[in-house]
């Protein structure tokens, strides 16, 4: 392990009204992968913004290669060899892979862009990082994972890099584009760039990180090394209490409980003849690859896409599900994994999210009834146990856990009897998580259906009474809660055909 | 329990600051009538009020239509030509075919109640851009109206004519109520304000506005029927349109073929001024109406300055970017608080 290159100790950051850092700490050796974990609004971000220059710290100190350094904005930071992979991708999808990376410091030739040298250049950086993708390629052509590569390239591509940060860069990853993503964080771990590391997925962080440093309530809390440490007791530390995540044993649905909904044959471009049948009370997991089809298998269902085939029974009733109001009134309700993109009006209040799918039964003949919506959003805000000052607090404001709650609240108000949860923790943290699996749990036990897509494997194994695997458009398997192993769920999701 | 006790809190500072935002446009237009009290010559007289308030009419009309198009993300550039259009082919029915007034009048509101039918299947069913699909029927609607009308003017009756003098009287001014040349436009434009005002914020109609131009496809996914509601909004902003029509007629008489081009931007800009964002999502009725009247006030304010009608353009223009920067700002100091 190398030299210490960055430390920042007792930094401050105030906001109006909040403390946002408190004496935070943090500490990076040179070719070390450092996690950096804490739940949402530990104030992990708050550190990388100081860090990259963004925001100004009020007190404390960083110490850069021994020198205790000022950072005057962005560009000042990236100077002095400090880079950030945000979690979003920040790329001009229509541009070239070379266009992107060298953006705002084009190569030129006179008054006009020198194209070929930059391309020379870019393939040149490429290749020594091993990535093969070609300069010329638009970056909308390719996949996520090599945009992720893209962006991770740009980075590097200052010369200088010493300290690159990395925030969820796995989230958009399938697992085998993940394995890509660490094998080419090792080797540059070999080229004595120091990495912080930020993610939810703990299992990620045995994998790949040297140390990881928890922040809790913008406090530092601890460092340690990962070889000695369990997951258990990082999120322990993270949350500062116990939560357990032991997979369920057995499923709670008997077997001959009532269908509620069954699916046959449905097909459309990414879906293949897919079946299958979900029991009331049941939590029935959706376990696959990205772009295995089970969102769209899911869209589908709730009416989003256009249908090519098959047939959908409610209740043992055929039911035409040709929009996403045919599916609402059958009782389907879907929570998608982009909440913010699918799933609220974010500029509109608790109230109006949780009353949008009801409106019919909320009006009068004339007008809406508020009295009514506010008595039904103040039921369900203290049933789901919903933060929020007002009802007619906008859902822009509250943190993504309560805007989850929100999206759950407006289908269990619409009386939906079967809910569709699509990554329902995504972007969501641990404490807030292990409430949504809470929720999940009791509206199941209430006699609610559920259909629960997850990439996370433990959840999946937490939270399912049985498991169906897609691969490719198709369902390869399905296993009782009671044989589903990682191993057994993964070795489905990656046959191409059925056995 | 801990939950309880913020609640009140909480409620307190949002009333606040919703009271703030709320005084804001109505604070503008009494400074601005006061100002122009001061200033100008014989502005603060009954007379102007009534002038005022006659120039507010028809832009009014408009300006409500189009701010439930603006709310759901929209927009419609066909405002100006197609209330031309529908109190041309009014007036035409009346004077050249002889038909009835009160038929001459339902075909006015008809014909921009259906140009707005039309942009509504443009925009939701052909998924035609709103810029372009009103962009379209603003031509169209402009061509049409010369076309039928053989490129003549058109005349409504006068408030003296045997034949239909009382449609001034209806719309514009009469004398009752023992008051001599009471405003009665006042009557309509406040009436269909309380109309507008209920469909936006009191029906379900108005909350799908709302969802829709907040986030369209989440709409969708919650079981609205986005495409027809959207049809919904663009005929009932062209029956405001049709309506609009009817006051301009009733305060101008004459209907020049080939002209309303550029109307539309001042019903647009009373919305913009009354807060509306543009982006969709938010806005109210009665931020539209103060907008109106703040345009309303300075145009007559100005002219009591004997500053003349380029300097109420470049007035207009000067509101509009301060009211829209003043949002701007008020919008990033609410998000900070609450980031916070």
């Amino acid at each position: 392990m190398g030299d210490t290159i960055l430390k920042m100790s007792g930094i401050q950051k105030y906001f109006p009204g909040v403390h946002a850092l408190d004496d935070a700490y943090l500490e990076v050796r040179a070719g070390e992968v450092m996690a950096l974990v804490g739940e949402n609004g530990a104030g992990k971000s708050t550190l990388m913004k100081i860090l990259t220059g963004i925001y100004p710290k009020d007190g404390g100190t960083i110490e850069y290669f021994g020198q205790e350094i000022e950072l005057h904005g962005p560009k000042d930071a990236q100077d002095k060899g400090i880079c950030i992979v945000h979690q979003e991708l920040n790329l001009m999808q229509d541009l070239t892979v070379a266009e992107n990376i060298y953006i705002g410091r084009e190569s030129t030739k006179g008054p006009f862009l020198d194209k070929a040298a930059q391309n020379k250049m870019t393939e040149d950086l490429l290749n020594s990082l091993n990535l093969h993708i070609p300069a010329r390629t638009q970056v909308k052509r390719l996949t996520v994972a090599k945009q992720q590569m893209v962006e991770i390239a740009k980075a590097l591509s200052y010369q200088n890099t010493k300290i690159l940060i990395m925030d969820e860069p796995s989230t958009a990853l399938t697992t085998s584009e993940i394995e890509d993503l660490f094998k080419f964080i090792r080797r540059l771990k070999a080229t004595g760039v120091g990495i912080i590391y930020i993610s939810h997925r703990m299992d990620e962080l045995k994998q790949i990180t040297d140390r990881i440093t928890v922040m809790r309530d913008g406090q530092y809390v601890d460092t340690v090394n990962t070889e000695e440490t369990s997951i258990d007791q990082v999120v322990q530390m993270m949350v500062g209490r116990v939560i357990y995540e032991e997979p369920k044993s057995h499923s709670n649905v008997p077997p001959d409980a009532e269908v509620v909904l069954e699916a046959e044959h449905l097909v459309s471009n990414d879906v293949k003849d897919v079946s299958f049948r979900l029991r009331k009370g049941e939590i029935l997991g959706f376990a696959g690859l990205m772009g295995a089809g089970r969102t769209e298998t899911m869209r589908l269902l709730c009416g989003a896409d256009k249908r090519d085939g098959g047939t959908i029974k409610v209740q043992g009733k055929e039911v035409k599900i040709t929009s996403p109001k045919d599916a609402v009134n059958a009782g389907i309700g879907y929570l998608s994994e982009d909440r913010k993109l699918f799933g609220l009006c974010l500029g509109l209040s608790v109230a109006d999210n949780t009353a949008l799918p009801s409106l019919d039964m909320l009006s009068g003949p004339l007008f809406v009834d508020d009295n009514k919506i506010s008595k039904a959003t103040g039921e369900h805000v203290e049933k789901l146990r919903i933060k929020t000052p007002t009802i007619k607090t906008l859902i822009r404001s509250l943190s993504g856990g309560n805007q989850q709650k929100v999206v759950i609240a407006k289908w269990l108000y619409r009386d939906c009897d079967v809910l569709i949860f699509d990554e329902p923790t995504k972007g969501i943290d641990v404490g807030a998580k292990s409430e949504i699996y809470k929720l999940m749990n009791q509206l199941a036990s209430e006699g609610k259906s559920i259909i629960m897509i997850s990439s996370e494997l433990p959840e999946l194994l937490r939270m399912s009474d049985r498991v169906v695997v897609m691969c490719e458009g198709r369902v390869t398997g399905e296993l009782d809660i009671a044989e589903a192993t990682q191993e057994r769920i993964m070795t489905y999701a990656t046959r191409r055909e059925v056995g | 329990m801990a939950k309880l006790e913020t609640k009140p809190a909480g409620e307190t500072l949002a009333h606040k600051k919703l009271d703030i935002q709320k005084l804001l446009a109505p604070a503008a237009l009494v400074i601005l009538y006061v100002f122009f009290s001061f200033a100008g010559n014989n502005f603060f007289t009954v007379d102007t009020l009534k002038n005022i308030l006659e120039s507010s009419y028809y832009i009014g009309f408009m300006a409500f239509g189009v701010t439930f198009i603006i709310i759901t993300g929209g927009i419609d550039l066909s405002l100006g030509t197609v209330m031309m259009c529908s109190a041309l082919l009014g007036a035409y029915v009346f004077k050249q075919l002889h038909w009835p007034l009160i038929i001459a009048l339902l075909v006015t509101v008809g014909v921009g109640t259906l140009f707005g039918f039309l942009n509504g299947i443009f925009v939701a069913k052909l998924k035609l851009p709103p810029f372009i699909a009103t962009l379209g029927t603003m031509m169209m609607s402009q061509g049409i109206g010369s076309i039928l009308t053989n490129v003549q003017s058109q005349t409504w009756p006068t408030a003296t004519e045997p034949v239909g003098g009382w449609f001034k009287k209806v719309f514009i001014r009469a004398d009752i109520f023992g008051i001599k040349g009471f405003p009665v436009g006042a009557l309509w434009l406040v009436g269909f304000f309380v109309i507008a005002t209920l469909i936006l914020h009191k029906t379900k109609f108005g909350r799908y506005v709302f969802a829709i131009g907040s986030n369209e496809e989440a709409a969708r996914l919650s079981g609205v029927n986005v495409d027809n509601w959207k049809v919904a909004v663009y005929t009932l902003s062209g029956f405001f349109v049709g309506m609009a029509g009817i006051m301009y007629a009733a305060a101008y008489t004459t209907i020049t073929p080939g002209t309303g081009n550029g109307q539309e931007m001042n019903g647009i800009t009373g919305v913009v001024i009354g807060g509306t964002s543009m982006a969709g999502g938010s806005g109210t009725m009665v931020g539209t109406l103060i907008g109106v009247f703040i345009m309303a006030v300075l145009k007559n304010g100005l002219s009591a300055c004997n500053l003349q009608a380029p300097w109420q353009t470049f007035f207009t223009g000067l509101v509009v970017i301060g009211a829209v920067l003043l949002d701007i700002y008020r919008t990033k100091a609410a998000n900070k608080v609450k980031r916070s």
